[in-house]
Order: C-alpha cells, then sequence, then structure tokens
C-alpha cells in the first residue's frame, strides 16, 4: 500500500537527502518532496524537468490610516510586538510580524487590510517517473513553515508513495514536515553526536504519535553509539548503509547511487520494501487498538 | 527635559542596562524638577520586538531623549519617529550618566544594530 514517508534526522549532513532520493529512485512511481527549504538540494540529484515555479506569499497588515482612530487595539494584541504606535498611528515592521492576522480582526473601524508579500517558491518537476517538488525560502526570510504547508497541500492529496525529505532539527518546520507522513525514517551517524541528534528526533516523533524506525548511516566496524541507542529504546533498526567511498563519490559527483550501482539498487530496494511492511504493520496495528 | 534609561535596578546608583530591549527596568528623570520614577519592562521575556515594545513605552511617557548604551534598528525608528533623541551612555550608573547628560558631555548614539529577533 502507497505510503507517506518522512526522512528526518536530528543535524544536517546525516544523509536525509541520499537516502530520500535513493528511496524515490527505487520507489520509481512516487512524489518526493524537499522541504528543507533554507537549502533544498533534491533537486541537483534528481534533475527534474519542466519546472513549474509558485510564487508563496504571507500576508502582512497594512493599515489605511485615514480610517485609523488610534484605539491601539492592533498595538495591544501583537503578541510579537510587530506594530507600533507612531505620530499617532500604527505602524508595522513587516519582519517582526508573524502573519497571524490577528490585528485586523480586533480593529473596531476595519482600519487594517492585508498585502501578499512573498518569501520564496515552490519547483514542481518531473525527473523520468517521479515528480520532484521542492520547496525554497528567500533569502533573509526567518520562516519557512508557509512554504511547507503549500508542500502539503500536494503531499496530502497524493494517493501514491511520498517521499518527504524534511529540514534538519526537531523545531516547527520539521512539525509541520511529519505532520501528514505515515511513517517516519529518522537517519543517524555512528557518533556519539549523532546519537544525541537522534534522540531529538526520536522525542519527537514519539510526540507526534508517529509509526518510525531508524537507517544508521556511514556505518565502520566498532562501537556505534546510534544503534546503542536504538537497541536501548527498542527503535526498530531498518537498515545500515556502510561508510562507502564509491557511495561518498556518486553522491558528490550529484548521481543517484542506486540508478548507477547494482549493489546499491539492491540496498535501497531492500530498505524500501522493509519501511513499507512496517508501515503496514503499524497501520494494522493501529486499526486494532 | 524627561529623559529615559534602560537600568538594572530601580535605583539612581543602579548600572545602567548593557541591552535597551531587554533592559529589567526603565528610569524615567525630569532634569527640571528632579523627579524619578521606574518601570518594569514588560516585554523582557517577549519571543521578539521587544526593542519595539520598549520603545513604544519610552515614547508614551514622554521621554524626549534616551541614554543607552546600545539601540535597535527598529527601536530607533519608532524613537526617531516619536521625535526621541539617542544619547550614548557611558559606563557607570544612572546618575553618573544623568550628571554626563546636563553637563552636556554624551554624544548622540550613531550606530544602530539590526534585530535580535528571532536569531536561533
Amino acid at each position: 500500500m502507497a505510503k507517506k514517508i518522512a526522512v528526518l534526522s536530528g543535524k544536517g549532513g546525516t544523509g536525509k537527502t541520499l537516502l530520500s532520493v535513493n528511496l524515490a529512485s527505487v520507489a520509481g512511481d512516487c512524489l518526493y518532496v524537499d522541504c528543507d527549504v533554507e537549502e533544498p538540494n533534491g533537486h541537483l540529484f534528481l534533475k527534474p524537468e519542466q519546472v513549474r515555479k509558485e510564487t508563496v506569499c504571507v500576508k502582512i497588515p497594512v493599515v489605511e490610516k485615514a480610517l485609523c482612530d488610534g484605539c491601539r487595539n492592533c498595538v495591544k494584541f501583537c503578541k510579537f510586538n510587530a506594530i507600533a504606535f507612531m505620530k499617532d498611528k500604527p505602524y508595522v515592521f513587516e519582519e517582526v510580524c508573524h502573519s497571524c492576522g490577528g490585528c485586523v480582526l480586533v480593529c473596531p473601524q476595519k482600519a487594517i487590510a492585508e498585502k501578499e508579500k512573498p518569501i520564496g517558491e515552490i519547483r514542481r518537476g518531473n525527473s523520468n517517473r517521479i515528480k520532484s517538488h521542492s520547496g525554497i525560502m528567500n533569502v533573509g526570510e526567518v520562516s519557512g513553515v508557509p512554504i511547507i504547508e503549500k508542500l502539503m497541500e500536494a503531499v496530502r492529496k497524493e494517493s501514491g508513495t511520498v517521499i518527504i525529505d524534511c529540514p534538519p532539527g526537531s523545531a516547527c518546520i520539521v512539525m509541520e514536515s511529519i505532520k501528514d507522513a505515515d511513517y517516519c525514517l529518522l537517519v543517524a551517524e555512528p557518533t556519539v553526536f549523532g546519537a544525541h541528534n537522534l534522540k531529538m528526533v526520536y522525542e519527537l516523533v514519539r510526540l507526534f504519535n508517529k509509526p518510525h524506525g531508524v537507517v544508521l548511516n556511514k556505518c565502520l566496524p566498532g562501537e556505534n553509539p546510534a544503534e546503542d541507542f536504538c537497541i536501548k529504546n527498542n527503535v526498530p533498526i531498518l537498515g545500515r548503509i556502510p561508510f562507502d567511498k564509491q557511495l561518498g563519490k556518486l553522491s558528490s559527483d550529484a548521481l543517484i547511487a542506486a540508478d548507477e550501482d547494482e549493489r546499491f539498487k539492491t540496498l535501497f530496494s531492500g530498505l524500501l520494501n522493509k519501511i513499507m511492511e512496517e508501515a503496514d504493520d503499524e497501520t494494522a496495528s493501529d486499526s486494532k487498538r | 527635559m524627561k529623559i529615559a534609561i534602560p537600568v538594572e535596578k530601580q535605583n539612581l546608583d543602579a548600572q545602567v542596562a548593557q541591552s535597551f530591549g531587554r533592559a529589567p527596568h526603565f528610569l524615567f528623570y525630569n532634569t527640571k524638577s528632579k523627579e524619578s520614577y521606574y518601570l518594569d519592562n514588560t516585554a523582557v521575556a517577549d519571543s521578539g520586538g521587544a526593542g519595539i515594545r520598549a520603545a513604544q513605552v519610552v515614547a508614551d511617557h514622554g521621554a524626549e531623549a534616551l541614554l543607552t548604551p546600545r539601540c535597535g534598528n527598529n527601536a530607533q525608528e519608532v524613537l526617531s519617529g516619536a521625535e526621541v533623541l539617542i544619547y550614548k551612555s557611558i559606563p557607570g550608573t544612572a546618575l553618573e550618566n544623568i550628571e554626563a547628560f546636563i553637563a552636556e558631555k554624551l554624544v548622540l548614539l550613531d550606530e544602530f544594530h539590526s534585530g535580535m529577533h528571532r536569531h536561533g
């Protein structure tokens, strides 16, 4: 059964995009969504064609000064201190505004309207049978959440397999990215730092009550603190990606390893099957509850 | 003339606070009548826009000058809109700064930092 799989990690550079594009490649017919809006890079591997761009905007209040009677309700209401009262009129600090729309509602004079402010765009294209959607935030913007919300509209409508390449960390923007996921795949490095970052996203997916499993990346012989964490907390380990020179070379050449080398195709196909089985099991056990 | 100073504690011997928007208290002092009063900074723990809120308080209380070690762009915009002059405070107490201001030893602040909000 088709699933929406979110790939996340507590820090950048653990292999979210490596895993996401390779899973997308072996899935073949699927939707790949790059939610890492500050530095989307999945498109470098997928090289989508016939790219269509859509601007993403947020709403910013605009004060019609002639209608304002200076009651200051908007200034008092704004929890973000984005509106100051200057020369008897409200003044909006656009970069401090969180686009909540509250000031519009509390204005008794209906003196506040909203304008659209572009904060980024979504690029949609095709790479063979893979549909590729990437969110890109404009430089200097502070929150990519509205871009993720827009990306998720297509994710919700999609009936086939979806691979969501999440931003790093466990902040709001990641929460928004995993909301619609059926299964969360956590990628971790074999270091103490890696285990610490794994714990962050592990706590997040537990909080969201999402079925989850771990892929251990950059595996070497010897100790693996991330693996120890999984064993200790009873987190399923779905696969291990070796610390492999060939894999690193292919990725640095912006090639999808599963397309280039049978060895990696086998690795990622096996992983995808395992994820689908796990996700199905979780759905089955959910419905029993 | 009414002046405002961000202060660490509520007395004239208190040190000038190192931040304007995140100062614990504001001192208002009338150089003519020598009267003073203090306000708690309600924006001290706000997630953002503390400088804007602090500037609003200073402007609303009718201060004509602010003595501060530093000031952000947004606060400066509000203060200049309200025609409040911004002077650079000297290291030391509120009283030392009031005396320096009266003796015309303080200079106008000419550097304003960009917002601290939402960084990190």
